[in-house]
Parts: structure tokens; sequence; C-alpha cells
């Protein structure tokens, strides 16, 4: 153990010559909370410390909905912390294009990041007038259904393999005192739950023409109105579960108490700290089971302008530490996402991460709605879907109604 | 050139120098701060802006997306319930434990204090441990189902029909306390002699409240009814710790609305157009009243 983490620090003062020269602090916020995700935190922190800075954590409770305001009033408060996750996508973008990022273009030459890193909608969400402003970490991806193999044996029916099975089991779930589907309060969950929808049943063509060309009759169409139902289904399902949190929700799976929840891959690190098994103790189902197609959305790192050249040294050198193969591997493992890079051996991976791989380098992947959807966007779509779920008062018939109305006004 | 100033001729505006010098900070927050806010505030929700303030105006559009959203009506609505249920049991409440606790009980400190003492806890902390209270499956409902009434049910943070009563229980909880305390010092004030006079006339005690004491207790009671409504129109924090807005949308208040598009939606115009409009509300309610009490003062 010992020897091993001299040897990364050896290997990673070699690869990095501004190195031991001297120590600088850097605060780097974020919203890695839960269980896993702090793990994950705690590998890029040691590596970045062991290029002789020093990692200064500044996680934020309450996911990214709670976490971003504050890191975007120090920004433009003249108060910016030393780097700051944000999602793939356009959270960041005006305070791009206000010159309030630092350019990381050459950084980015150095490492060769247009030839490794994949799929490239990531380092294009990055781009701004041809110059690089961030640093990608890792893909994450929405459309994975969760599945607790012990609540299905409770219930005696096997372990569905699509959704439809899902749905089917449900009434056996119920009858054996199980939640068929977990679903934390939060607006975002909700949100998340129904994109996954479109893209597992409707299908890529849907998605990308609701999403990307914001096209409102197909919105209206009849294939939408078949998402809504679906929907509908899964709000009856998720009836019940009273938890707020998304790891919550997802403990409720680990511990057998529901049977399934529909959530990113980073419940996976949750999994992984409770100490289960991919494949016997839970089982994962990409695309819902039906499309297995993955919107690669995710984080990325980026750094604020800040007048210190110190601490600008100290900025390029966590770039590149975050890029780089070891951490990248390191990093997700624990995370449960997936690494940035295509060139890296994540033969450590458990079933569900190859999965996710496979899908990876077969390229069916899709851009993701943080970086599709303006922020703006996103909060109308959370506002209709967490009232959607939470009350059975919204027909799916209405709902649609006012989704075609956001889609019309999206931008 | 002070001095010669004063030398010269008498000025207005030389009077009191000294108070008035004082007092320039604090009308320098006013107008700056306060007004030069507003203005701004009001201003820039003509625009499109975004993330950071941007002039490019789009006329009334953002007022138009928010009074069709369904969220903004919720959250007005909800702040009409709240506002007028708390208003009027806050008063009542606080008044009826101001009267008993003026019939000269014993142990009226400690009362005053057990009564008193939620108004010292934060709105975060009253929403967190009424969250617990009302918890299904912690809090009143498991408690009574434990005593044997096994079909008792009492979950209003999950059900969206009548959350806003559950926020609504939590802040009477806390503020009827500090209403209390102003009553009774209002209480306090009315001359034992008008009590005597009314006991030798023969006047039931409730009447006597009613229709002699009350009337005299005009001034404490608008400056509690400033409080209590200064209190509802920004209600926010509660909301959040109890129930961050939910089931869905259906706890939702106008501030938090403003909060959550200016931030959360990185869409300030959007934002700021909800906090006009909250402005107008209140302008609304406070000028007519403003204008009758002071107004009237004034001619009378």
């Amino acid at each position: 153990m010992n020897i091993r983490a001299m040897a990364a620090t050896l290997a990673a003062t070699v690869a990095l010559p501004f190195g031991l020269a001297n120590a600088t602090d850097l605060e780097v916020t974020h919203w890695w909370t839960s269980g896993g995700e702090a793990a994950a935190v705690g590998e890029l922190a040691k590596a970045f410390d062991a290029t002789g800075n020093k990692w200064i954590d500044g996680a934020i409770a309450g996911s990214g909905s709670t976490a971003r305001p504050i890191m975007i009033s120090r920004i433009t408060g003249g108060d910016p912390m030393g780097a700051t996750q944000f999602n793939h996508g356009r959270q960041a973008e005006e305070l791009v294009q206000e010159g309030l990022m630092r350019d990381l273009t050459e950084v980015a030459e150095k490492g060769k990041w247009k030839e490794v890193i994949r799929p490239a909608s990531l380092l294009d969400s990055c781009t701004i007038d041809g110059k690089i402003y961030c640093a990608p970490v890792n893909i994450h991806s929405w459309q994975w259904l969760w599945l607790s193999n012990d609540a299905f044996k409770t219930a005696g029916v096997p372990v569905p393999k699509d959704w439809n099975e899902f749905v089917a089991a449900a009434p056996k779930l119920k009858e054996a005192g199980i939640q068929p589907l977990a679903l934390g309060g939060q607006p975002w969950q909700a949100n998340g739950l129904f994109d996954t929808l479109i893209i597992s049943i409707g299908g890529k063509e849907i998605y990308e023409k609701v999403y990307q060309e914001k096209d409102a009759e197909v919105a209206a169409g009849p294939e939408m109105a078949k998402i809504f139902q679906a929907a509908s289904q899964a709000r009856d399902m998720a009836k019940g579960s009273n938890v707020q949190d998304w790891n919550q929700a997802t403990n409720m799976v680990i511990t057998g108490k529901a049977g399934g929840q529909i959530m990113g891959d980073w419940a996976q690190g949750e999994f992984q700290i409770a100490g289960k098994t991919a494949g016997t103790d839970y089982s994962c189902l990409p695309g819902l089971g039906l499309n297995e197609y993955l919107a690669t959305g995710g984080d990325a790192f980026y750094f604020p302008l800040i007048e210190d050249e110190e601490k600008s040294k100290a900025q390029d050198i966590l770039a590149e530490t975050i890029v780089d193969p070891k951490v990248q591997v390191a990093f997700n493992l624990k995370k449960g996402s997936l690494p940035v890079r295509g060139d890296v051996d994540v033969a450590a991976a458990n079933d569900c991460m190859k999965k996710g791989i496979d899908i990876l380098a077969k390229g069916s992947v899709l851009i993701s709605t943080d970086q599709l959807l303006s922020q703006d966007t996103q909060k109308q779509k959370e506002d209709l879907m967490s009232e959607f779920f939470a009350s059975t008062s919204i027909t799916p018939e209405d709902a649609q109604k006012r989704f075609v109305d956001i889609i019309a006004s999206a931008d | 050139m002070v001095k010669q100033a004063a030398a010269g001729r008498p000025n207005h505006l030389f009077r009191n120098l000294n108070s008035k010098i004082a007092s320039i900070p604090m009308i320098l927050v006013a107008t700056v701060i306060f007004l030069g806010g507003t203005i701004w505030t009001v201003f820039y929700s003509f625009t499109n802006s975004r993330l950071l303030p941007r002039l490019s105006f789009v006329g009334i559009e953002q007022y138009e997306r928010l009074w069709a959203s369904s969220r903004w009506i919720i959250s007005i609505q909800n702040l009409a319930i709240y506002g007028i249920l708390s208003l009027i049991f806050s008063l009542v409440i606080g008044f009826m434990l101001a009267a008993l606790m003026d019939q000269k009980i014993r142990f009226e400190n400690t009362f005053r204090t057990i009564f008193l003492y939620p108004f010292a806890l934060s709105f975060i902390v009253t929403g967190l441990v009424w969250q617990w209270v009302l918890n299904p499956e912690f809090g009143v409902q498991s408690v009574v189902r434990s005593l044997g009434w096994t079909s008792f049910s009492f979950d209003p943070l999950y059900n969206p029909q009548i959350v806003i009563y559950g926020i609504l229980i939590a802040a009477l909880w806390q503020g009827t306390g500090l209403v209390m305390c102003l009553m009774l010092a209002g209480l306090r004030g009315i001359d034992e002699d008008i009590w005597k006079a009314a006991r030798v006339d023969g006047i039931p005690m409730w009447r006597t409240y009613l229709f002699v004491v009350i009337p005299m207790m005009r001034p404490v009671f608008v400056t509690t009814l400033v409080i209590i409504a200064s209190g509802i129109v920004k209600v926010y924090d509660l909301v959040v710790a109890q129930t961050s807005g939910g089931p869905g949308n259906a706890s939702e208040v106008p501030a938090k609305y403003v909060y959550d598009y200016m931030f959360q939606a990185q869409n300030l115009g959007q934002g700021f157009a909800a906090s006009t409009m909250m402005l107008l509300t209140v302008a609304i309610i406070i000028i007519p009243w403003a204008y009758l009490e002071f107004g009237g003062r004034k001619r009378g």
C-alpha cells in the first residue's frame, strides 16, 4: 500500500514538472457529498495533493441546484474559488462569455485532449469561440434502471429484463409490501426520469426532434403521448416513496424496500459503498432494457480567472491531473461513472460499468439535456414534472399540453 | 462655509445640523440601496437578462410568462391562504393567550417563557422540527397509531391538497408567542380603573374585552399587524426547510419562485418580474391603508 502510494507520488512529480516547487492552496467547490461521491472526490484530492499543491475541499451539500447558485454568485461577486464543478453543457456558458473563466486551450493542446476525449461532444461543450474552458472529468448517463434482486425474490417474480416487465411486476411487488419504484422528491429527479423515458421508450429520433430541434409538433404528437402514459404509470408506481434525496431513494433499493429506481449511473457508487455486487445483489438495465442509448452528460471542472500567477499555475496542474489516465480510472471506479478517455484500462470495472463502456464504444450515445437545453428551460420542465409526479390531479394529456408550450418557447 | 452660511441668514437647511449630518448614512442607504435597488430591479424586469443583467428590452414578455406559469399561480394562492389564515389565527390565539395570562395566574413567568420560546428559533429550525413532527412514520401519526387508533391518518406534508396548512401550523407555533407578548404588553397598559368601572357597571368580562379593551389597544394591534404581515410576504425559509416546495409544486411561495428563477434557472428577468409583482401586491395593500391611517389623521 505504502509503496504504491509512493510510486504514484513519484510518477506524478515526474509527469508534472511544476511538482513540488511550491505548494499552492486551491479551493475546489463541488456538490459531491453522498458516500460514493465523497470517496471519488478523495481520489481527485489525493492525486492533486501528490503534485505538491493542496486541495482545499469546498463541498456544498444539497445537490447541484443548491450548489450552483452559490458557485455562480461567488464568481460573479468577485470571490472566485480555484476551480469548480459544473455539469457538461450550458450552465457556465454566460460566465465564459463574460470572460470570468480561464482559457485552458494550452493545457488541452499539451494533453492532446482533442484526440483522447470521447465522445467529442464533451469537449465541444467546453469549447466557446474555439477556446477550451473546462476539463471534463467523467461521463454520467441518466438512462439506467437499478433493480433490487432481493425485492423481486421476496415478491416471487423473476428480476425484470426491461421496463415493460418491471411495470407488469409492480402489482406483485405492492402485494409483498414493497414500494415498486423509488423516486426522491427533488424536482430534478422527476425531470431526469421523464427524459429517460423519452430515450428508452420513444427512442433516439424523438429525443433529438424534441430537445435538439425543439420541434413542438413532435412534442404534441402521439409518440410523445405514449411517453406521458408511461410517465403516468411510473407515477403510480412511485406513489408512497416519501424521500427527498436521490441517495435515500437508492438506499430503498439497496435495502430491498423498493423494487427499482430510475437514476443516473452515480447510483452505482452507493451500491458499491454498501458492498453490493452487480448481478447478484442488484441488476442494472441501461436504456431501461429497451433502447440501449446513453445520453452522455456528466461533470467538468471550470477554472475562474484569478489574477495570481501561483494560483493560475496550480489551476493548470489540476486540469492536467483531472484528465490524467490514472486519475480518470481511480476517480471513475469510485464514482460509478465512465472515464472521459477512450484509452484507459478499466479492467477493474464491474458488470454495470462494462455495459456502459460497451455502449459508449458502440457509439450509441446522445447529447445530454443539460447540453441541449438552457437552465431556464430545464427549470420549467422540472416544475412541470415535479408537479405531475406529486399529484394525480394532472392528467397525462394536460401535462403534455404544458410540455408542448415549454418546448415551443425553449432555447 | 458652514459658519458663513449660518452667519448670513437663518437657514432651514442648517437647523439641527448635527442630527442631519448623523442621518446622512441612513438616508444614503435608504435611497441608494432600497430605492435604487428597487428601481433597478423593476427596470431590468423588462429585459431578457439571463445569468447576468443585460440591456435588451422585451417589453412585458416576462410578465406574460409569469402569469401563464402554473407554479406562480399556485404560489400566489398559497400565499393568500397562508397569509389570511396566519393573520387571523395568530391574532386570535395570541390575544386569547394574553388575556388568559392577564388573569393574575400563578407561574405567569414560566408560561410566558414557554409560549415565547419557539420565537427564539429560526424558521429553518422550526421547519425541520415540524417536518419530523408531521412525518407520518415518526411523528404525530405514528404516536397516535401506537396508542391503538390504527386508522388515524395525518400526513399534511405528503398531501398536496393540505400541505400549506402543515406549514401554517409550524408558522403559528413559532409566531404566536411574540403576538401574545405584544398583546400582553398592551393589556398591561390598560388602566386598572377601567376594569373597576366595568365591574361596577356589571359588564361581563368578555364584553369588556371586546368593546372596551380592544378598541383601546388599537396602536398595539397596528404594530402587531405590520410585524405579522411583513413576515407573511417574505415567507421562504420555512417552506424550504419543511417541504422545499413539495410535494411537487404544492407548497411553493412567491419568494421561492423569485429565488429559483433568478439563480437556479439563471433567468434574472423572470425573477425580477416576479419580485416586482410581489412589490406591487404589497403596495396595493399598503398604500390605501397608509392613506387611511395617516392621511385621515392629518385631516382630523
